[in-house]
């Protein structure tokens, strides 16, 4: 008989993972949005606000909701410095060298983070709660549990402002025409100066909720893998795709991780993304741009 | 075959295109004399370079057919076409950056080549003998006659607008055109250069024995140099025949009229 | 300096090395390459195996990515096919190394097309994260498949060439370098020819390529079946190096060095292929010889070595991006436009 109770679990699990994989992802597609950049930095920044959460909670001794916003306050300067000193002088540079440039700055912070901290994989300082939660009569590791509705709180809040403000506004005429939103007066350069500092602040949240649930090392980075996948199979320039996307990979992950085994969850998700690729090349969601000759 | 027919090279019939609702094409037909030089024109947006695209075969029609040599075109590809003797520019010049002038005048001769993967990698027998024979041919005959000798291994980014647009013409001798079409072959240019294209046109026309079909704004050049013109608007022909003939169509000028300061281009020859 | 272009016939034109100077210079590199080996210590001859080997793989992604504009991230992979073909002939069936390099070669060709099949439907970054995909496919076949060993891979008897085992770097350098000589070569006169311009062609606008006669279909399979024909080569001479072959001798991180190396190199040029495979290769031990000196006063230094090459690699990836777009193959022609000019231009 299948156990149903084992499976539900299984699901939640992959949704609590899932929900991280969209925050990251929706920090991704924010990026690619303002910036037609692809930041396969993504899974570094984040393994950043993992590590300096850690600095700033074990290190110098902060409570934890100091040492919070400290880290994203961290993965926003980085954001930010990466946009001026990196992303700014590539503008009109062909895609692939500036997605080549993040793929070297990647490389930049998970060396910088092995020597400031070490290669050894560390645990951060327990800072959720952690009386179990049952759903229903499911269990739910609480720090999956609150993972999850911090996901989900941010993602929210997102798509949200993007519809309903001015800075949403101007990303959207900003994704659509660079040229023209400049020529109406909006201010291009902040739009990818923020959107930079933003999404990567994110990024750096969604590490310190990742390193809390499975700890902290140099090699975090593979993380950005998966948001790939999720961002293209839910469409790169999509905020609603990168969320269905990633509840969808991290289920699919959860489910390939216990059943299969933990060696088969990226065969099966890049199978997935192979399948995408060759059905629907620009996403479930994405838009699909048309060439002129 | 009919006597007429044969002397048709060129013969599109009844073609229609559209992009999602928009209609690029409506029932569009004329044919193209062989050994003429007909002239395409019309307004901005009446479709000329989408019909460029069509005979091209980088779109497809939603109806009608486009006959070459008396050979229906349908489901022939692009390169295909190329390699029968359909050779063109771009309105936008479509010059391949990366490359020297001379490469890209021998890239046109690609499709009458027959090097392989293997020869290339050697670079001996066939592979040597065919590329040099091009660059004899490509000196010769085409460089020599388009007085570009002083920039042929220059690369193209750094060559000035009317330059380039002779280098694409190069480039079109150099795919052994039976039909060659030129987008805007004059857009853009001083009257000086625009006069030297001109004589460059009518000279392939007499010397390489090539039939022309070009899209011009320019109507001074037009009126002096085509034998046929037609009239696109709005994706349909209004007016077909000779220079002098529709010129004086009312369609025609109402047309171009109605797009404004176009009207006066059409009377340019009688100002100048 | 140069004072003229005194050629009197297009085939003089056509040569790839059409100075005195430049003819000289090879031939001096040639006897050079030849002598090395006897003068050099066996740590040198490994380096320059190495290097022999990532500029022979170097130079197939650069025929792919540089030339044609299709974007691989999936060059280490491509040569762990190689690898392993090469490693389970030389076990299984003792043929000849030449055949097993050229077996690998072409069976990697294959995956390259099946690989490029996508490359007509999706573009630029698409297709580098489809390449990616089938990197993580072709790992998980090589550590599943009883015939590839699983994770524990293979180990396999040297080459031998009359009888002689090919197992030391001395040996081993008189099958590498040549065979990559003969690689460079083939790609050079690649771009002499009409398949060459049809990469470039396909690069720089690929549906005005198709409008003058280049299927673009053919000649992208094409330009994926050459580059992964190299890297499958590449891969059998590192199996024939190293003779040990997993699946973690070719991680994705590979890959990007390769798309380093090119980058650092000079896309699009094949002289850019060879000193980008060099430099990054030589990289690493100069810094691992930096460490050696700081030692004495920095004891840590050796423990630093790891992180600090990620860095630089890194560093390396982005600086040239942004400072030298073109790499060192451009730095290479400044210094020459120098001498041409010189002494009446400094």
């Amino acid at each position: 008989m299948t156990d149903w109770l084992f499976l539900t679990e299984v699901f939640l699990a992959g949704l609590g993972s899932g929900a991280l994989y969209a925050v990251t992802g929706v920090a991704f597609v924010l990026i690619y949005k303002a910036t037609r950049v692809v930041n396969l930095a993504i899974g570094e920044i984040l393994m950043l606000g993992g590590y300096a959460f850690f600095g700033a909670a074990a290190g110098w001794h902060l409570p934890a909701w100091v040492a919070l916003p400290v880290a994203i306050l961290a993965g926003a300067l980085v954001g930010a410095v990466v946009e001026r000193g990196l992303i700014r002088p590539m503008i009109g540079e062909s895609p692939i060298s500036v997605f080549m440039v993040t793929i070297g700055l990647g490389s930049i912070l998970a060396g910088f983070v092995q020597i400031v901290w070490g290669a050894d994989p560390l645990r951060l300082p327990e800072f959720l709660p952690s009386a179990p939660i049952f759903i229903g009569e499911a269990y739910v590791a609480p720090k999956v549990a609150y993972g999850f509705l911090a996901a989900m709180v941010v993602v929210t809040a997102f798509v949200l402002g993007l519809r309903f403000s001015r800075g949403g506004v101007a990303l959207k005429a900003t994704a659509a025409d660079q040229a023209a939103a400049y020529s109406v007066g909006i201010d291009v350069p902040r739009v990818f100066s923020l959107s930079w500092i933003v999404a990567c602040g994110v990024a750096a949240g969604a590490g310190v909720l990742v390193g809390a649930i499975g700890g902290i090392s140099p090699t975090m980075g593979v993380f950005g893998l998966s948001v790939l996948v999720v961002v293209i199979v839910g469409g790169l320039d999509s905020m609603a795709g990168a969320l269905v996307g990633g509840l969808f990979i991290g289920v699919v992950e959860a489910f390939a991780g216990t059943f299969l085994g933990g060696e088969y969850r990226f065969l099966v998700t890049f199978s997935i993304l192979i399948l995408i690729l060759m059905i629907r090349p620009y996403g479930l969601f994405g838009t699909h741009e048309i060439e002129r000759l | 075959m009919t006597e007429a027919a044969r002397d048709v090279i060129l013969d599109v019939e009844g073609v229609s295109l559209a992009f999602g609702g928009v209609r690029a094409l409506t029932d569009v037909s004329f044919s193209v004399r062989r050994g003429s030089i007909t002239a395409v024109i019309g307004p901005n947006g009446a479709g000329k370079t989408s019909l460029f695209n069509t005979i091209s075969g980088f779109y497809r029609p939603r109806s009608g057919n486009i006959a070459f040599d008396g050979r229906s075109l349908a489901g022939t590809a692009p390169p295909e076409r190329a390699r029968l003797g359909l050779a063109r520019t771009f309105q936008n010049i479509a010059l391949f950056r990366g490359m020297t002038v001379l490469d890209n005048i021998k890239l046109g001769r690609h499709a009458h080549m027959r090097t392989g993967l293997l020869d290339a990698l050697v670079y001996r027998g066939r592979a040597r003998r065919e590329e040099l024979e091009l660059r004899a041919e490509i000196e010769e005959r085409i460089i020599d006659f388009l007085e570009i000798q002083h920039i042929r291994n220059a690369p193209v980014a750094t060559l000035p607008y009317g330059l380039r647009k002779r280098v694409e013409l190069a480039r079109a001798l150099a795919m052994r055109p039976r039909l060659l079409m030129l987008d805007e072959p004059v857009a853009g240019m001083n009257r000086e250069e625009t006069e030297d294209m001109a004589r460059f046109i009518l000279d392939v026309k007499e010397e390489w024995d090539v039939t022309i079909l070009m899209v011009e704004h320019d109507m001074g050049m037009v009126m002096d140099i085509s034998d046929h013109v037609v009239v696109l608007n709005f994706g349909q022909v209004i007016a077909e025949g000779g220079p002098a003939a529709v010129q004086a169509d009312p369609a025609v000028v109402a047309a171009y009229l109605g797009a404004g300061d176009l009207g006066r281009r059409l009377s340019g020859p009688e100002a100048a | 300096m140069r004072i003229g272009t005194l050629k009197t016939s297009y085939a003089a034109d056509e040569a790839l090395f059409d100075t005195r100077l430049q003819k000289l210079l090879i031939l001096l590199a040639c006897a050079a390459a030849v002598l090395f080996p006897f003068v050099a210590s066996p740590y040198w001859l490994f380096l320059a195996c190495l290097c022999a080997i990532n500029v022979a793989s170097a130079t197939g992604l650069n025929i792919l990515t540089g030339y044609t504009g299709l974007v691989s991230l999936g060059q280490a992979a491509f040569m762990s096919v190689g690898a392993y073909t090469v490693a389970v002939l030389e076990i299984h069936a003792g043929t000849p190394f030449l055949l097993n390099l050229l077996v690998g070669g072409l069976l990697t060709a294959l995956v390259g097309i099946g690989v490029g099949i996508p490359s007509l439907r999706v573009k630029g970054l698409y297709l580098a994260i489809a390449t990616i995909a089938a990197s993580v496919v072709l790992h998980f076949v090589f550590a599943h498949w009883p015939l590839t060993g699983g994770m524990q891979g293979l180990s396999m008897p040297p080459a031998r060439l009359f009888g002689m085992a090919l197992d030391q770097p001395f040996q081993l350098y008189w099958l590498i370098l040549p065979v990559t000589g003969l690689m460079v070569l083939g790609a050079a006169n690649l771009f002499r020819t009409r398949v060459g311009r049809a990469f470039i062609a396909i690069r720089d606008r690929d549906i005005s390529a198709e409008v003058l006669g280049i299927p673009l279909l053919r000649y992208k399979l094409m330009s994926f079946a050459v580059s992964s024909f190299y890297a499958g080569l590449a891969g059998g001479l590192w199996a024939y190096f190293f003779r040990v072959v997993t699946p973690e001798s070719f991680p994705l991180v590979n890959s990007i060095f390769y798309l380093a190396a090119i980058i650092v190199g000079g896309m699009g040029t094949i002289l850019g292929g060879i000193l980008g495979a060099v430099f990054m290769t030589m990289v690493p031990e100069l810094l691992k010889f930096v460490a050696g000196l700081v030692t004495p006063f920095y004891p840590d230094a050796l423990a630093l070595l790891a992180p600090v090459r990620t860095i630089v690699f890194g560093s390396l990836i982005v600086g040239f991006l942004i400072f030298e777009p073109h790499g060192l193959a451009e730095i290479w022609r400044r210094i020459r436009r120098f001498f041409h000019l010189w002494p009446f231009r400094t």
